[in-house]
């Protein structure tokens, strides 16, 4: 049951006939020789985390301790709840909402999971969240559908990188997005094949995105980022579900995004030194929160 | 493969903000505490690359102190850390350097208390998984994932097999072995990763063979 690659993932699923959180499940007790029971039960325990991250996002007035961010998750839900027509779509805009309150409450210190990454960590909730009340699936597809991501995600580490500081944006958002949309479809009925097409498909629109934190906060642009990154994965699930492929294999998309890291400057990889941490507002605003001396 | 498991990518679970700034600072610092093997008294703690741009935004000096104190990454106290440090008496400083190292998210920790003295450096490599890469000047990776038996020995023939014939004699499996010497002769280190805890019983045992001069376990 090991897979290095998205393509032996997929052969192992439709050879075997199993959904891919089931290929992730049986090689997790392989590697760790615990029960699925135990497996399974410490997923949902993570899935009941990360609903009371998106719980406290949405209901409670949240706010880091620099300013930069809080109370955006909030506004967006009160949006939708009004009778304004919505331009982009209930469920997209769902999505959006449930991975900024995630990641409004990871910049304010609180208890979030990882997925893959703290900053990238609203991405996976906003989506399987979404896509549940959608689908009306229940508590295991959920779990499953954290297996799924866990497995797209197992891949990328190990062939890539997933943090901002080895390989920009694309390593976090990028793979959180990949994960998300791969899990969505399973979710929705896919077959491993189309939620190989939907990780491939979110991963090339993220590819080169840059970490250029203001401050070196995890706040802006990130829970931005977050947001766009739970759209993007639930329209990549979709365009994938309706049967468009990736031109570009999903592996060869994942090599892509290792060489465009490698390659992406220092001062773009969560040093604080470029992008948008280097605009006129961005250094304005570190000083404001560090002070001139600290800097 | 760098990451084995499932939960390496789902989790863990923490506070926020950075899984590579804050959450794997705290295993770091959790680590260097394991293998110091008591709290220690005074801590010197060098921050590289994006760690000394960006710490204090991140909490890394609070993780990682956190961790000092033995705190897991989804500890509510990691916040206060550097108070609860204070109180308990562990003198600690920071110091961020401009040196360009490997990785770009690298720390370098300095435990004393009044009987002994160790280093470490440590990588937050991403999703809150770190390495150890040196240990008291000795090149060695170590995830910290399972429990692992450092043997301080003399470089001499035999050395490795007495150690190992011991843990033989327990039952006791080993998952992967690493020697590292300064110089040919000298001073030598083998960190051994285990399936099973080493009790102090058997590491007793194992310091008692010939060539042995210190062992210590995590775990």
């Amino acid at each position: 049951m090991k897979f290095r690659t998205i393509a032996e993932l997929v052969e192992i699923a439709e050879s075997e006939e199993m959904l891919i959180s089931e290929v992730m499940i049986q090689a997790e007790m392989e590697a760790t020789g615990k029960s699925r029971e135990e497996i399974f039960n410490e997923m949902s325990s993570h899935l009941d985390v990360m609903e009371e991250a998106v719980k406290r996002g949405l209901s409670e007035d949240i706010r880091s301790r620099s300013g930069l961010t809080g109370g955006n998750a909030r506004k967006i839900q009160q949006y939708l709840e009004s009778d304004r027509p919505l331009l982009s779509g209930r469920y997209v805009l769902e999505a959006v909402a449930r991975a900024t309150a995630t990641s409004e409450v990871n910049a304010a210190m609180g208890t979030i999971v990882a997925t893959p990454t703290a900053g990238a960590c609203g991405i996976l909730p906003g989506c399987i969240f979404t896509a549940a009340e959608r689908l009306n699936s229940d508590r295991e597809a959920m779990v499953r559908g954290l297996f799924v991501a866990g497995a797209v995600g197992f891949v990328i580490a190990n062939n890539a990188f997933i943090s901002g500081a080895a390989g920009g944006c694309q390593a976090e958002v990028g793979s959180a997005t990949a994960m998300a949309a791969a899990a969505v479809v399973e979710m929705a009925g896919g077959t491993a094949s189309e939620s190989a097409e939907a990780l491939a498909i979110a991963l090339k629109n993220l590819l080169g995105l840059v970490c250029d934190p203001v401050a070196g906060l995890v706040e802006a642009p990130c829970t931005k980022r977050n947001a766009m990154g739970a759209a993007i994965a639930m329209v990549a699930g979709d365009m994938a579900l309706a049967g468009v492929k990736s031109v570009i294999p999903p592996d060869e998309v994942i090599e892509a995004m290792y060489r465009i890291g490698r390659d992406m400057p220092v001062s773009l990889k969560e040093t604080a030194l470029g992008g948008l941490a280097a605009t006129p507002t961005g250094r304005e605003l570190e000083r404001k929160i560090f002070g001139e001396s600290e800097i | 493969m760098k990451y084995r498991t499932v939960f390496d990518i789902i989790g863990p679970v923490m506070i926020g903000p950075s899984s590579s700034h804050t959450a794997g600072a705290a295993r770091i610092g959790r680590t260097a505490r394991a293998l110091f093997g008591r709290k220690p008294k005074k801590a010197i703690i060098t921050f590289y690359g994006s760690f000394a741009k960006t710490y204090r935004g991140h909490g890394t000096d609070v993780a990682i102190v956190g961790g000092l104190l033995d705190f897991d990454t989804f500890d509510q106290r990691i916040s206060r850390s550097l108070d609860i440090a204070k109180e308990q008496g562990l003198e600690v400083t920071f110091r961020t350097s401009e040196e360009v190292l490997d990785h770009p998210n690298t720390a370098r920790v300095y435990l004393e208390d009044d009987e002994r003295s160790m280093e470490v450096v440590g990588i937050s490599i991403g999703g809150g998984k770190i390495e150890i890469t040196e240990w008291n000047g000795f090149d060695i990776k170590l995830t910290g994932n399972s429990p692992a038996l450092f043997v301080l020995h003399r470089d001499r023939f035999g050395a490795i097999a007495s150690v190992a014939s011991v843990l033989a004699k327990y039952k006791i499996n080993i998952g992967f072995m690493q020697v590292s010497r300064k110089e040919k002769g000298a001073s030598a280190l083998m960190i051994i990763e285990t399936d099973q805890k080493v009790g102090e019983e058997i590491q007793a045992e194992v310091a008692q063979q010939p060539d042995i001069t210190q062992v210590s376990a995590i775990f």
